[in-house]
């Protein structure tokens, strides 16, 4: 490979990254403080995605189907954390993944019976349509540098709210020691149903800034939940921080995975991740066990 | 709170069911007034709307014959086969070996067509393919009881390869999702283009049912090779357009593709779609009578747009009525209604078909542009295409 094929790769590996990024920011959060093992949380972006294909086809434009579609998320997020997930916060991680998997289900038959079982495409933004070049073949849309430069914003805006805010400070304080939280009069359990919400609000975020990108299917959830799942692994359970070093970690490793060793490049992630946890059981940035 | 089960009751349930399984399923002392075809199809899951198109299309077939084939009324035995080959044997051993069907129909996945022909290569049940494509059915696993309506993949594949060297592209990058379908596709490619002077430059697999492609694509873009082939489809080959277009690839190095990359994704992939070439045994667009009078008959029984997967049903309730009428509905006549189906011809909305010394059809394959968001037909890829059967005895 030469240098400036080895310089673009590493660009669609940290493009890649900073989607996973995002979508996997909110389950590492939901994992990390709630302690639930989120399953519906592919299903979240699937709804974010089609959402997006929905409101989008309807009025023309991807910002207003995020405008409406968003809040829509907001409620379905308050509405599962409330009705189901909060019944579990006491229960073993098998109780919550039975749960959170029927919930998978039961999204999928939704999705099925309301959008229907073709593919659909989603126009990108009109304003967002160029392309700019890179290399003498190909060129870069200047959508993906949007989703990119967005997953960065927002990154940098969850590194913010976490740590310099009173949000944050609960949210950090009720991920090492729910009780104490609790006995020092804060209400966990809107603190937990917050948190919820704004988790299934990320990874429709997601999925409404993906869709233009990797259309809208059905199944569309799961395959991203599963890389999501390596990628908060790999960076350490409820470690925002890793999430993001996962995240690019991963992306960059399957995108050079994919070139050098196209045969066997499924495998690459999880070699990675195996790799990572022989060396730091607990993940890149994760704590060990009793400072939670 | 539990009710609890009583021993007795549990041993009262048990004997019934015991008694239940030793009483004959359906007598089958009576003449068979009926012809039972049974549908192993998918209804539901991902390939559901083409398990209903295949199901319709047949249907629409029967009325065209008043519902008789070689006088005996059909009676339909739908097993929704959920393209799982898991699933298969238990499936195809519910239609063959308990409903006892006279002829045995579908499917559409192919590793669910692989368990079928363990059973039927044994049981010897009249057998009609009406989509997988895997290369054994009418190859190595051949068998003079089953015969195939849509295509074997070389059919799709091969002259793809004929066309791009016609269009002077003699240095290629293939790129397939890594499981049988695309391989073989990429096989019967690979075939042709070598054979006609061409150079692979670079084959990529890709797991299935991978779809982030960006790493490939700039490699292809460093590879700078005449022409790309590829074999993905659905979903997969929607992102894959796109992203090919989005990477201003389209322009530079003109994409070409078994049909299936563009079948049913059109819609999806909007205008990035254009210019891609594709060979298929059929076109919606093919300008023939038969073709508009099944597309016209179709859109009236079922309000949907006809496709490949309905020509293969359609034509499967021809053929099948042609033999029949030979044998005068005699299923059990074995012989003479295999000898009956291989003679029989019919005038397909694909154009004209017959069955090849091996059972797959030989047919025309078609060159296909995408121009407008519209599929056209520019003419023939190849002429009668004949699959070479690579393993089957019957080939001889």
């Amino acid at each position: 490979m030469t240098t400036s094929l080895v310089a673009v790769q590493l660009l669609n590996g940290v493009e890649y990254g900073l989607l996973l990024f995002l979508v996997a920011s909110g389950l590492t959060i939901i994992f990390g403080v709630l302690g639930v093992l989120n399953f519906a949380h592919g299903s979240f972006y699937m709804l974010g995605a089609y959402l997006a294909y929905f409101i989008a086809e309807r009025t023309g434009s991807l910002l207003f189907a995020a405008l409406l579609g968003l809040p829509v998320m907001v409620l379905v997020g308050f509405l599962v954390e409330r009705l189901a997930i909060s019944r579990l916060y006491a229960r073993d991680h098998l109780s919550q993944v039975l749960l959170t998997y029927g919930l998978v289900l039961v999204f999928n038959d939704l999705q099925r019976a309301l959008f229907g079982n073709e593919v659909h495409g989603v126009p990108m933004p009109r304003a967002l349509t160029g392309s700019v070049a890179l290399g003498e073949m190909q060129s870069w849309p200047v959508y993906r540098i949007f989703t990119s430069v967005a997953c960065l914003c927002i990154a940098l805006l969850l590194r913010q709210v976490i740590l310099g805010t009173r949000f944050g400070m609960r949210v950090r304080a009720g991920a090492s020691n729910a009780e104490m939280v609790e006995a020092l009069g804060i209400d966990v359990r809107k603190l937990f149903s917050a948190l919820f919400t704004a988790g299934a609000v990320l990874a429709a975020l997601s999925g409404m800034l993906a869709a233009p990108l990797t259309t809208v299917y059905p199944g569309m959830g799961e395959g991203i939940l599963i890389v999501s799942f390596v990628v908060v692994v790999i960076g350490g359970i409820g470690s925002i921080k890793g999430a993001f070093a996962g995240a690019l970690l991963v992306g960059i490793a399957d995108t050079f995975g994919k070139v050098l060793l196209p045969g066997v490049s499924s495998a690459v992630v999880y070699a990675v991740m195996a790799a990572v946890l022989l060396f730091r059981p607990r993940g890149l940035l994760g704590q060990p066990a009793l400072q939670r | 709170m539990r009710t609890p089960l009583s021993r007795r009751a549990v041993l009262a349930a048990a004997s019934a069911a015991a008694a239940s399984a030793m009483l004959p399923r359906r007598s089958f002392a009576a003449t068979k007034a009926k012809i039972k075809i049974g549908l192993l199809l998918p209804y539901s899951g991902t390939y559901a709307s083409l398990g209903n198109n295949i199901t319709d299309a047949m249907k629409l077939a029967a009325s065209e014959k008043k519902n008789r084939l070689g006088g005996r009324e059909i009676e339909w035995v739908a097993v929704d086969d959920e393209s799982d080959p898991a699933k298969a044997p238990a499936n195809v051993n519910k239609l063959v070996v308990g409903e006892k069907v006279d002829i045995l129909t579908g499917p559409v996945h192919s590793g669910v067509a692989m368990a079928m022909m363990q059973i039927v290569r044994q049981e010897k049940t009249l057998t009609i393919v009406t989509n997988a494509g895997a290369q054994p059915i009418t190859g190595s696993l051949c068998s003079p009881n089953v015969f195939r309506t849509s295509f074997s993949n070389w059919q799709t594949s091969y002259p793809c390869a004929g066309v791009m060297l016609k269009d002077g592209r003699k240095k290629a990058v293939g790129m397939f999702w890594n499981y049988s379908f695309g391989q073989e596709s990429m096989s019967a490619f690979r075939e042709g283009f070598t054979k006609g002077g061409g150079t692979i430059v670079k084959e990529i697999p890709v797991p299935f049912p991978t779809t982030e492609f960006q790493a490939n694509l700039s490699e292809i873009a460093s590879l700078k090779p005449d022409a790309v082939f590829v074999f993905f489809a659905g979903a997969g080959a929607a992102k894959f357009i796109k992203d090919y277009a989005a990477a201003g690839l389209m322009e530079k190095i003109p994409l070409y593709g078994s049909g299936f990359l563009t079948e049913g994704v059109l819609g999806a992939a909007g205008p990035a779609a254009n210019g891609i070439k594709t060979t298929l045994h059929y076109a919606d667009a093919l300008d023939t009578p038969a073709n508009k009078k099944f597309r016209e008959a179709f859109k009236k029984a079922t309000s949907r747009e006809a496709d490949v997967y309905a020509v293969a049903g359609y034509d499967t309730i021809h053929l099948l009525a042609q033999a029949l009428d030979k044998v005068k509905g005699d299923t059990s006549a074995e012989k003479d209604l295999i000898a009956a189906l291989e003679a029989a011809r019919t005038e397909s909305p694909r154009g004209p078909f017959r069955f090849g010394k091996t059972h797959n059809p030989i047919q025309n394959v078609y060159v296909r542009l995408v121009k407008g968001g519209r599929e056209e037909v520019l003419g023939l890829a190849q002429k009668e295409a004949d699959d070479p059967a690579f393993g089957c005895a019957m080939a001889t």
